[in-house]
């Protein structure tokens, strides 16, 4: 008998390996929101040995950085498919659209993915370079140097066209988390009728408190300089 | 209730391969008791009067059950009604002097044929890679011969209530036909007779899907909206179970 014709970059399992790497990335960012909460303290000292924690990881962090740069390439590159496959799929559109309503799950989240994906990686290439590979300033704690990426933030934050884009690219990410987490245990085929409507409701809270965690900080910073 | 004067605005084209466009006609004396399909009969037969070309549309049972009629009706694949095919839909649903815009499902996969009729035989070669049971037929045995779990029997029966209609794919944002296929899987991965093929029919089946060009899975549950049957986007998560199974397990 010849061997099953299944393929990791079939429609199913694209949409797995999308799931996959969007739920690592919803984790990543989880850790991410509850190590920045430290700089809602103004505890400058306390932020910058938080995050000495990681610069003094050597090459293990390097490990940890390709493992994300991984994620985001076969998330980002999957989401492209399916986008332009799309684009393929229905070469003739409609004259006339409507929302069927009942039990479809399509919004104004699902149906623009893509759009605040794209918006979210052009954010993220910003975020990086204007603060990991930013101004490299140092502190002395403890008697031991280190990077003082606490005082680079503020900075930062003291901007409002920085502070504006933010809040916005995290308002579209929390649009992008409301339809993608519920998406993700469909695209895992780990949904029941049963379970649906429970994990979109946590789906619509994670959104929430992702999206609302990150903006408030800046945005906090901002208004108590 | 006074019969209805309606304005249709219809996609006419010749052939697979000419251009096609709206054309728009007025219908009068339509009564609320007529089906959609009734409706474009009137419709047709004016046509017929004046010598011009009729509107081309798939029918066939005009009740519900073979699948074969279509058309998206104001952006909704078999109309507004839910759970019921374009032949079950009824005139008493719209007004007199609305405008009802009338279009073929839009899929590469499922090329326009003439007007409003597409070709769905794409379904047809998924069908065949793997949408059946090899049993040799013999004497017709004991309906109950085999043991069957009540959810499983309810919930295949679910399943092979699809009618093939094509909604799903005519509905879905990205023209995905993951609706239809999961069906025909669900059904026999739920039953005893579908034991034997189990992970190669899941295989074939979304190998098939893929080659057909239909779109991807965004999880958009519009299928499940729309479709005359009611199908439960729960057979996407079981074909998607059943897949990973076969890519794991293979044969
Ligand atoms: C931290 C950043 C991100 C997180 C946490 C995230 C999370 C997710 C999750 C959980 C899903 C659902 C997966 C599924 O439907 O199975 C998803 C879908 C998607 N993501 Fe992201 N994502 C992120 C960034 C991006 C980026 C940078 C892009 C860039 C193109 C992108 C594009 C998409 C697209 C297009 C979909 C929808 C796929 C579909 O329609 O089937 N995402 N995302
Ligand atoms: S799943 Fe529903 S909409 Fe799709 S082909 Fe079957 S009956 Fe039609
Ligand atoms: S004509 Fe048979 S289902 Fe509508």
């Amino acid at each position: 008998m010849p061997a099953l014709p299944t393929s990791l970059w079939s429609s199913v399992a694209r949409k797995a390996l999308m799931a996959l790497t969007g739920l690592a990335l919803i984790g990543f960012l989880a850790v991410h929101l509850l190590g920045n909460l430290i700089l809602l303290t103004g505890n400058a000292d306390a932020f910058n040995l938080y995050s000495n924690i990681y610069a003094s990881m050597g090459s293990f962090l390097y490990v940890i950085e390709a493992g994300l740069v991984a994620f985001f390439l076969i998330h980002i590159v999957s989401g492209v498919t399916v986008a332009l496959g799309k684009m393929k799929a229905r070469p003739v559109s409609y004259e006339k659209t409507a929302n069927a309503g009942g039990p479809s799950r399509k919004t104004i989240s699902s149906t623009t993915m893509i759009y605040t994906g794209i918006i979210v990686l052009a954010f993220l290439v910003f975020h990086v370079t204007t603060l990991k590979y930013g101004a490299h300033y140092e502190t002395t704690i403890h008697g031991e140097k280190m990077r003082d990426l606490h005082k680079l933030i503020i900075e930062n934050f003291a901007q409002p066209g920085i502070v504006v884009t933010y809040v916005l690219t995290m308002l579209l990410l929390g649009f992008h988390l409301r339809h993608g987490f519920w998406s993700a245990f469909q695209s895992l085929g780990a949904l029941q009728p049963r379970l649906s409507g429970l994990i979109y409701t946590i789906g619509v809270l994670i959104a929430i408190i992702l999206a609302v965690g990150f903006l408030f900080i800046p945005l906090w910073i901002f208004l108590t300089a | 209730m006074a019969d209805m004067t309606l304005t249709l605005k219809i996609w006419r084209q010749k052939d697979r391969k000419s251009p096609g466009k709206f054309v728009t006609y007025t219908v009068e004396n339509v009564s609320e008791h007529m089906s959609f399909l009734e409706m474009m009969d009137v419709l047709n037969e004016q046509l017929i009067k004046k010598g011009e070309d009729v509107v081309e549309f798939d029918n066939d049972c005009r009740e519900g059950i073979c699948g074969m009629c279509s058309l998206v009706i104001n952006g909704r694949p078999h109309g507004q009604e839910h759970g019921t095919a374009t032949c079950q839909l009824h005139m008493r649903k719209f007004k007199d002097g609305d405008i009802i815009v009338v279009e073929p499902w839009r899929a590469a996969a499922f090329p326009v044929l003439k007007d409003l009729a597409v070709d769905r035989t794409a379904f047809d070669r998924i069908m065949a890679a793997g949408g059946y049971t090899s049993i040799n037929v013999g004497g017709a045995q004991d309906a109950n011969a085999i043991p069957i779990a009540k959810r499983a029997s309810d919930e295949a029966m679910d399943a092979a209530s699809c009618i093939g209609c094509g909604a799903c794919v005519a509905a879905c944002p990205n023209a995905s036909a993951s609706l239809f296929v999961a069906a025909k899987i669900s059904q026999l991965a739920l039953l005893p007779q579908g034991q034997i093929e189990r992970r190669r029919r899941a295989a074939n089946m979304v190998a098939q899907m893929d080659k057909e060009g239909f779109g991807d899975c965004s999880n958009h549950a519009e299928c499940e909206a729309v479709c005359p049957k009611e199908i439960s986007i729960t057979h996407i998560a079981r074909m998607k179970r059943e897949y990973f199974k076969a890519m794991a397990l293979g044969e």
